[in-house]
């Protein structure tokens, strides 16, 4: 028996569901292309293009995201602190209120009951029955997020003074930070939506709800991204064949994206006519801090690279990128992700800079920016984990790691293929979310290019999605048995031995972010009680 | 701790790149002038025909004591209205938006002339349009099954044509 059987079994249940439910929404964003393209009559319908494109996105980034981080969470907490999980049977009553929320969302979004998008802007009415899931899925997650403050917070008992593996501190600086990222859609699905929904509110008021909802959409993505940045820091330098460069800059890191990244959401509402431009400025320019830790994580991370491949023997000013160990599935996922956070990275800084957002604003080239840095940089890395992990939990044999290797670059060039052309489309103009350009006119044509080039990446990707189940079912279904089922997390090049108590615990960094949050959401918030508003009553789709 | 020598230097280097970041956008924001839409002002959609400011015959192009234009309008499922604006080039706009049922967006190609337009609040921008033609105004934010067909024009035309 392995120590860390019980997280086994907990990391490959959140993470078949979060697969499984993957390749579904990755054949809708297949359909979600073809429709959009006009390429096959037969598939018009705005009806079906919404409904898909509302279950693509939740599933995208509400269940794939949660499910996958959470199995992740468990493995990682149990076999860096060689911990069995605290209270096992809450740690399964969050998985299954999870999973029942997302039921409860599903059904509704599959029977068209709920087509109003990832973001489920009011005054749009979905079903009760689908705010109520949302809530469920949000509640089950903070389950987790208990666990791994509880599970950091024995191992501290029970190791005084001793650092917390650079994992499990990443880990729960993610759950942390994810726990006050959520409040923000929480109150509004609690207060907000589902009290309205089921006409115990007449009227709901839109502004304070995009405002609540803009508090939840900006650090979520770092919620998504940095299990992809614990991979590049824990796992990749000795997969590719080196040591970490330095462990106390990469706890610094998350310890700034987390206090940087969850009280600055105004730049989703940099045209919103409900905010003052004094608060929208002072959000810039907290949004432009988290640039810190992005910029320190992409030195450390390029750095271990570099120590990797000079001790394989790598010379020069670039020989060391030869010789680093790419045959590792999770050292080319690496590579790929740095280059597509880094393509990314730039569009960033354009939709972050309030005088240069209004060019993209609302346009597709928003929906090529995320899907570059979220379907691609940290989605990426998910499949690399799941590749590396998967046989660690089942303790079978990865099928071919050549199949896995061809998955991420298929991944990886369909995403280019699918995000670039989106791109060019924004500056051309097109809106986002149309599932039909019926407007005839010159600016419209000169999509039609573009729009060629999308379809021939999702196409890509999609074959990529199946490829990946393949390789995951086949393992899991293979007879031989894997005979080293530990997890070796990459030695730092000076190792740590002592640490001062603010880079090896929270409380601190909570209070922190709690008077951050007050400055820059308490006015914004408050004003909606303190102005003469006028509530929206609900509108069908 | 520990702190490499050449990370040290990294450490400067990327402080200084995001303090000039700043230091540009801030700049840039107080010398242009630069005021996304933000006027925090209310209205109450339901009744947009019975304002002053927003009944049917209110909407449309008007042009001020000082010169400059003013543009009305009411953004309905789905349609913006009025449909067809003309509007004189290198002339300072001040457009005001208001919906009268749920969320839209518009924004008009070749022009920074972007605004939400959230129920229960007026949006308010002013712009200057720099180039002379014809240009589709679209929706761009998801407001029903109609979304996609919400659109209208903009006529852009030289100073010397625009009559009222
Ligand atoms: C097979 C690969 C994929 C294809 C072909 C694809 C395609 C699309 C398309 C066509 C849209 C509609 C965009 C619009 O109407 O503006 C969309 C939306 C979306 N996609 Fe993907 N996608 C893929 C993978 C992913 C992945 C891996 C993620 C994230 C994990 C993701 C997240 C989203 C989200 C959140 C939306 C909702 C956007 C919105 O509501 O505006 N997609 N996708
Ligand atoms: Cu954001
Ligand atoms: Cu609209």
């Amino acid at each position: 028996m392995q120590s860390h059987a019980d997280v086994a079994k907990l990391g490959l249940a959140n993470f078949w569901i979060a697969f499984i439910t993957f390749a579904l929404a990755a054949l809708l964003g297949l359909y979600q292309v073809l429709e959009r393209s006009g390429m096959i009559p037969q598939l018009e319908s705005v009806e079906l293009y919404f409904g898909s494109v509302s279950s693509h996105g939740v599933i995208m980034g509400f269940v794939l995201t949660t499910f996958f981080i959470m199995g992740f969470g468990y493995w990682s907490a149990g076999t860096s602190l060689k911990m069995p999980v605290w209270n096992k049977r809450l740690a399964w009553f969050g998985f299954f209120l999870t999973l029942l929320g997302t039921a409860m969302a599903a059904v509704m979004l599959f029977t068209g009951q709920a087509s109003v998008l990832y973001t489920f802007y009011p005054p749009l009415k979905a079903s009760p029955i689908f705010y109520i899931g949302a809530a469920l899925l949000v509640v089950g997650s903070w389950v987790w997020v208990l666990e791994m403050i509880m599970m950091m917070h024995k191992w501290k008992q029970a190791n005084p003074g001793q650092p917390v593996p650079l994992i499990m501190f990443g880990t729960t600086a993610n759950a942390i930070l994810w726990f006050f990222t959520s409040l923000g859609v929480a109150s509004e699905d609690l207060f907000q939506l589902i009290p309205w929904s089921l006409g115990w509110i007449e009227t709901i008021d839109v502004g304070l709800a995009r405002t609540l909802f803009s508090w939840t959409l900006h650090a979520i993505v770092y919620f998504w991204l940095i299990p992809a940045y614990l991979a590049m820091y824990t796992l990749l330098p000795r997969l590719a064949g080196g040591k970490l460069f330095s462990d106390e800059m990469a706890r610094i890191s998350f310890i700034m994206l987390l206090v940087f990244s969850v009280p600055i959401g105004f730049h989703h509402l940099y045209v919103d006519p409900m905010q003052a431009d004094g608060w929208k400025f002072l959000h810039m320019i907290g949004t432009f801090m988290v640039a810190v830790p992005t910029l320190f994580t992409g030195f450390t991370v390029i750095a271990s690279m570099e120590v990797a491949g000079r001790m394989r023997g790598g010379k020069g000013l670039f020989g060391w990128i030869k010789t680093i160990n790419w045959d590792d599935p999770l050292v080319l996922a690496g590579g790929l992700s740095l280059l597509m956070l880094t393509v990314g990275g730039w569009g960033g800084l354009v939709n972050a800079s309030y005088s240069m957002d209004v060019m993209v604003h609302n346009t597709q080239w928003i929906t090529g920016h995320f899907h570059l840095i979220f379907a691609g940089t940290s989605v990426i890395m998910y499949f690399a984990l799941a590749y590396h992990i998967w046989p660690k939990m089942t303790g079978r044999p990865l099928v071919s790691k050549s199949l896995a290797k061809a998955q991420l670059w298929l991944w990886f060039i369909g995403m280019l293929v699918l995000t670039l052309p989106w791109h060019v489309m924004g500056l051309l103009g097109q809106p986002r979310r149309i599932s039909v350009a019926p407007y005839g006119n010159e600016v419209a044509k000169s999509w039609i290019p573009y729009e060629m080039a999308m379809v021939v990446g999702g196409v890509i990707l999609t074959v990529s999605a199946l490829m990946l189940i393949v390789i995951l079912f086949g393992t899991h279904l293979r007879r031989a048995t894997l005979e080293d089922r530990e997890m070796a997390y990459a030695e730092p090049v000076e190792p740590v031995l002592r640490l001062p108590a603010l880079l090896n615990g929270f409380g601190f960094w909570a209070a922190v972010i709690t008077v951050y949050l007050i400055a820059s959401y308490g006015y914004p918030i408050l004003q909606f009680f303190l102005m003469d508003t006028h509530g929206t009553f609900p509108w069908s789709i | 701790m520990h702190i490499d020598a050449t990370e040290k230097k990294w450490i400067y280097l990327t402080f200084l790149l995001t303090f000039a970041g700043m230091g540009v956008l801030a700049a840039y924001a107080v010398m242009d002038n630069i005021h996304p839409p933000s006027n925090v002002e209310t209205v109450d959609s339901a009744a947009l025909h019975l304002s002053k400011e927003f009944n049917e015959d209110a909407l449309g192009v008007k042009r001020e004591a000082d010169g400059s234009i003013r543009v009305t309008m009411v953004a309905a499922r789905y349609g913006f209205f009025p449909q067809k604006l003309v509007v004189p080039v290198d002339t300072p706009v001040t457009i005001r938006i208001a919906s009268a049922d749920v969320l839209h967006g518009i924004h008009t190609v070749q022009s920074n002339f972007n605004t939400m337009v959230v129920p229960g609040y007026v949006s308010e921008v002013n712009t200057t349009f720099q180039k002379t033609g014809v240009f589709p105004m679209f929706c761009n934010e998801y407001c029903g099954l109609g979304h996609d067909f919400m659109w209208a024009r903009l006529s852009v035309v030289p100073k010397e044509k625009f009559k009222l």
